[in-house]
């Protein structure tokens, strides 16, 4: 296990109920941290519900900056009466325990190895504040302040954080402040502050923002031209489209007449959702859809037909936990097989797996300019934890003379040229046929159809035909492999290694860790990260150099290691599966273990052998 | 079952609209569908109505769903982009074409299986929205590709081939759409051609989602003795309440229609739709009254016909939107990406 906690290095826990603003709270804590310029890392684990279940805010202050959850808990803010065996249980041993004590619960939180803090914050709220909604919301400020003390946060930092977010609304900046106060004030009379572990002023924030996978998707869409999106509202998707709209209306709105160079769409079902973004994509407009596991399921008839034929989506599929409903609130990386090969018969598609909410704003245009020159579907694979954390990255940058990939479309000229246009032909040899808009030309015109089409563009039932289109669509698919985005490798640090290990999306920073970790240990591991599907040559070349590879998944059926043997000629015992599926995100210490135990028995069984 | 590529025969004296082009221009492919059905009667009348519209047919969009109505697109406009979705979901695909280029008209074309089952809510969303598109419904009451089960419009104790008697209330798209705030309500038939190509055109024209209910024959499983889709039943029970024409804003409007009887409703473009009242007591111009016929004379029997509920004063998609003129497909790059100086800025948020 990691060390003590330490300057810098220790993890807070807050346990509240969902629904009184404590988000917010929370937020603020964690940015205060990050303004003292050490690095921190926030994870919201919150129920599926409005009001009244217990809800949890985990920040790490990571002087190193890492960005996972390292799996201890050093403080535990116990806002929740119902959950505080739980929450004392978490506490590492030595840790400090932070409770209500207005209300006392003595028998509840005896733990001989941790030290019990009490503050009576609904007491002096409601002693201070008339309203029954500002007790509640403030109390939470309340606590925030007696942290603070506790952490030697910088008042002045909070101060102007508070000022900022009630920018709109100063009246409450003073409430808010008032509020903190009393924690703070409370904590430093009452307690010894500040803590041995606390924080201390760095400068490892410089150049970074905090920010959401979804802000920065719906931004990256924003950059990428796309004019037309339509979704239907599902968790954790929805704050996506959310941030399209307000960037939108940030960026899209004519100052003189109001009018938008965009349209938003609330479908009525993740099926309609799906064809309006087919529409609006054949006819020429950069459009997309937000959704998650639930609706990539019912689009799935639509997936087929654009795959078919020929017409360019972007999906983004913000993953939570399935099947079915399952907990929509809790993270996972379980839709990756039913997007690879989503619909029936043959289809395949292009897969993009940001590990980021940076790589989130990148790959948002990667996947138009994808989606376009292959003309087909290509799916952005977040997840809830990338989508609704807020992440320390590196400053989103944008490159002004990059355009757009508008793929193959012929304009009024080129088309007046052709005696005819025959829309699925291969004159390149590249397996992408050229396409028309609507409106351009009477010579361009064509007809879409999702039945069997020849390479004409014409109705068939002619068995070469019909294979002819079948398998210039897969030749397309395969020359995608070298335009998504690829694999990184992280070479070890010790020579040749005998392990390698494979990871994607979310689980990267947990690797990253644990690869630290191991190799203080003197057990060295050669990382890449899976970035694209279509594999390049990289994978399978990285497996071979390899005795045996881990594979890092959040999801219990090993769903990309599935897809390595079934589009690769690696063998089966040369990849080991680490699945993670509990619905939180994964930690350094559940990979560290695991590559441990695995390294061991293996010595082992090479002893005895 | 291949398209056929039609005989593109243009003879010397053919009348041409103002573009100069001839009805032959605005054909397709060879219809694949049974000799006599209705269908091709109303793919016929879209064609001509096009023509007299002088629409350039590149500058039409045609989108459809599954069945055979959808395959009827294939069989006009040639030279006009096509689209055969999915089963049901055509008005979505509209939706989003119409979003991204609102300056093409658009047409759907579906049947009561594609629009009434499998694609109810999403028709009944595109007309909530008001999207920019006429949209046919040929409706037959049975599914003819899977030969002859009855279809969601089918009356109560219209007995199908087999000699089966349904019993389940019909959907009628009329009444439905009234419900749901459509904008253009229209039924026809398609047996009617004087009726249907007027219609068609007013609504090409209308600023918004304009619905036409036409009862379409399927010969070949809808056309015997006890079912209440078949021609002889229709011709027996259609009644034309209103009839309506398109005049376009600079032909003068004619003066034949006797006073107290054309009213002309203005439509944004500058044209005007007249209509013309077949049936004193029937009003097109309000919502209630019109639902209110409809069903009377439903329980009787009476199939109404005509341009049954017009309302040219709501917003449609676009407007509702606020979007821009210019088509978001042809907005250039440079206007759509805020560039690095704007994306420095902004993240001032997040520091």
């Amino acid at each position: 296990m990691s060390n003590a906690p330490n300057i810098n290095d220790f993890v807070i826990k807050v346990g509240n109920v969902n629904g009184t603003g404590s988000s917010s709270a929370n937020g603020l804590l964690m940015k205060s941290i990050f303004r003292m310029g050490v690095p921190v890392v926030g994870k919201n684990v919150f129920p599926s519900n409005i009001q009244g279940l217990p809800t949890w805010y985990e920040i790490r202050v990571t002087g190193e900056g890492y960005g996972a959850r390292s799996g201890v808990v050093d403080m535990m803010v116990a806002m929740n009466s119902n959950t505080y065996a739980r929450d004392i249980a978490e506490l590492r041993p030595g840790g400090v325990l932070i409770y209500d004590s207005t209300w006392p619960r003595q028998h509840v939180l005896s733990r001989k190895d941790v030290t019990v803090l009490g503050a009576p914050f609904a007491q002096m709220c409601n002693a201070t504040f008339s309203a029954a909604r500002s007790r509640v919301l403030m109390k939470n400020m309340a606590y925030i302040g007696a942290v603070a003390a506790l952490l030697d946060i910088d008042p002045d930092i909070i101060r102007g954080l508070v000022r900022e977010m009630f920018a709109k609304k100063p009246k409450l900046v003073d409430l808010n402040m008032q509020a903190i106060a009393l924690g703070y004030d409370y904590a430093k009379e009452h307690f010894d502050c500040p803590l041995a572990f606390r924080v201390e002023k760095m400068d490892k924030t410089a150049g970074k923002i905090m920010i959401d996978g979804n802000t920065a998707a719906g931004l990256g869409c924003v950059y990428a031209g796309a004019t037309v999106g339509a979704w239907y509202p599902i968790t954790p998707s929805t704050s996506l489209m959310d941030a399209f709209k307000s960037w939108c209306e940030k960026f899209r709105i004519d100052p003189k007449t109001g009018e938008h160079n965009y349209c938003i769409i609330q479908a009525e079902d993740e099926l309609s959702a799906i064809g309006m973004v087919l529409g609006a994509s054949w006819n020429g407009a950069r459009s997309f859809t937000p959704t998650s596991g639930p609706g990539i399921s019912l689009m799935s008839e639509f997936i087929g037909y654009a795959y078919y034929a020929e017409i360019p989506l972007v999906l983004f599929d913000v993953q939570r936990v399935g099947p079915s409903t399952g907990m929509p609130t809790r993270t996972q990386q379980g839709d990756v097989q039913l997007c690879a090969y989503a619909s029936h018969g043959d289809t395949r598609h292009i897969l993009l797996f940001p590990a980021h909410p940076g790589e989130c704003f990148t790959m948002a245009a990667d996947a138009f300019d994808l989606a376009e020159r292959y003309q087909t579907p290509v799916f952005v694979l977040s997840d809830i934890d990338i989508g609704m954390n807020d992440w320390m990255v590196d400053e989103l940058h944008w490159d002004d003379a990059r355009q757009p990939d508008r793929g193959k479309v012929l304009n009024a000229q080129e088309i007046e040229k052709l005696d005819k246009f025959y829309r699925y032909r291969d004159p390149d040899g590249d397996g992408i046929a050229w396409r028309t808009l609507p409106g351009t030309h009477p010579k361009g015109a064509y007809f879409t159809r999702g039945s069997g089409h020849n390479a004409d563009g014409g109705y068939t039932e002619n068995e070469t035909e019909y294979q002819e289109i079948l398998d210039r669509l897969h030749r397309k698919w395969q020359g995608a492999a070298v335009h998504v985005p690829a694999p990184i490798v992280r070479p070890a640090s010790g020579g040749k290694a005998r392990w390698g290990i494979i990871a994607y999306g979310s689980s990267d920073c947990a690797v990253l860790e644990a690869c630290d970790a191991l190799a203080k240990e003197g057990l060295h591991l050669d990382y890449m990260r899976i970035r694209g599907f279509p594999f390049n040559d990289d994978v399978a070349r990285f497996t071979e150099a390899h005795e045996q590879v881990f594979v890092v998944e959040q999801n219990r059926d090993a769903q990309m290691r599935g897809l390595m043997l079934l589009e690769t000629e690696i063998p089966r015992a040369k990849l080991v599966s680490l699945l993670h599926y509990s619905g939180e995100p994964l930690t350094s210490h559940f990979v560290q273990n695991f590559v441990e135990a695995h390294v061991r028995k293996a010595a082992k069984t090479e002893a005895s052998a | 079952m291949t398209s056929f590529v039609k005989p593109n025969i243009n003879l010397k004296n053919a009348k041409r609209n103002a573009l100069g082009l001839t009805r032959h221009d605005y054909e397709g492919a060879m219809s694949t569908l049974c000799a006599g059905c209705g269908h091709d009667s109303v793919t016929a009348c879209m064609a001509k109505a096009f023509f007299e519209l002088s629409i350039e047919p590149h500058n039409a969009v045609k989108i459809s769903g599954i069945g055979c109505s959808s395959k009827t697109t294939a069989y006009f406009l040639r030279e006009a982009h096509g689209i055969n979705t999915v089963h049901g979901r055509m008005p979505s695909v509209a939706t989003g074409a119409a979003a991204a280029n609102a300056g093409l008209t658009y047409i759907g074309v579906s049947g009561d299986g594609d629009s009434l089952s499998i694609g109810m809510g999403q028709f009944a969303h595109a007309i909530r929205r008001n999207v920019n598109m006429l949209y046919v419904l040929e409706n037959n009451g049975v599914y003819g590709l899977t030969k002859g089960q009855f279809s969601a419009s089918a009356d109560v104790g219209s007995k199908s081939k087999k000699g089966e008697v349904n019993l389940s209330p019909p959907i009628d798209p009329v009444t439905l759409a009234l419900s749901l705030g459509a904008t253009f309500v229209a039924r026809a038939f398609s047996g009617d051609r004087e009726q249907l190509v007027p219609l068609i055109k007013a609504g090409l024209k209308h600023n918004g989602f304009g619905l036409i209910d036409i009862i379409s024959p399927c010969v070949s499983f809808n056309d015997h003795v006890g079912s209440t889709k078949s021609y002889a039943h229709t011709y027996k029970y259609y009644h034309p309440a209103v009839h309506a024409d398109y005049v376009p804003m600079n032909e003068e409007i004619k003066t034949s229609y006797q006073a107290g009887e054309a009213m002309p409703v203005e439509l944004h473009d500058g044209g005007s739709i007249i209509l013309r009242k077949i049936d004193e007591d029937y009003n097109p111009r309000d919502r209630g009254a019109a639902y209110a016929q409809i069903t009377e004379r439903a329980s009787k029997g009476e199939i109404v016909t005509g341009l049954l509920y017009i309302d040219e004063t709501q917003d449609d998609m676009a407007a509702m939107n606020r979007l821009t003129s210019r088509p978001l497909n042809t907005l250039p790059y440079d206007e759509l990406c805020p560039g690095e100086a704007a994306l420095a800025d902004l993240q001032t948020l997040y520091r």
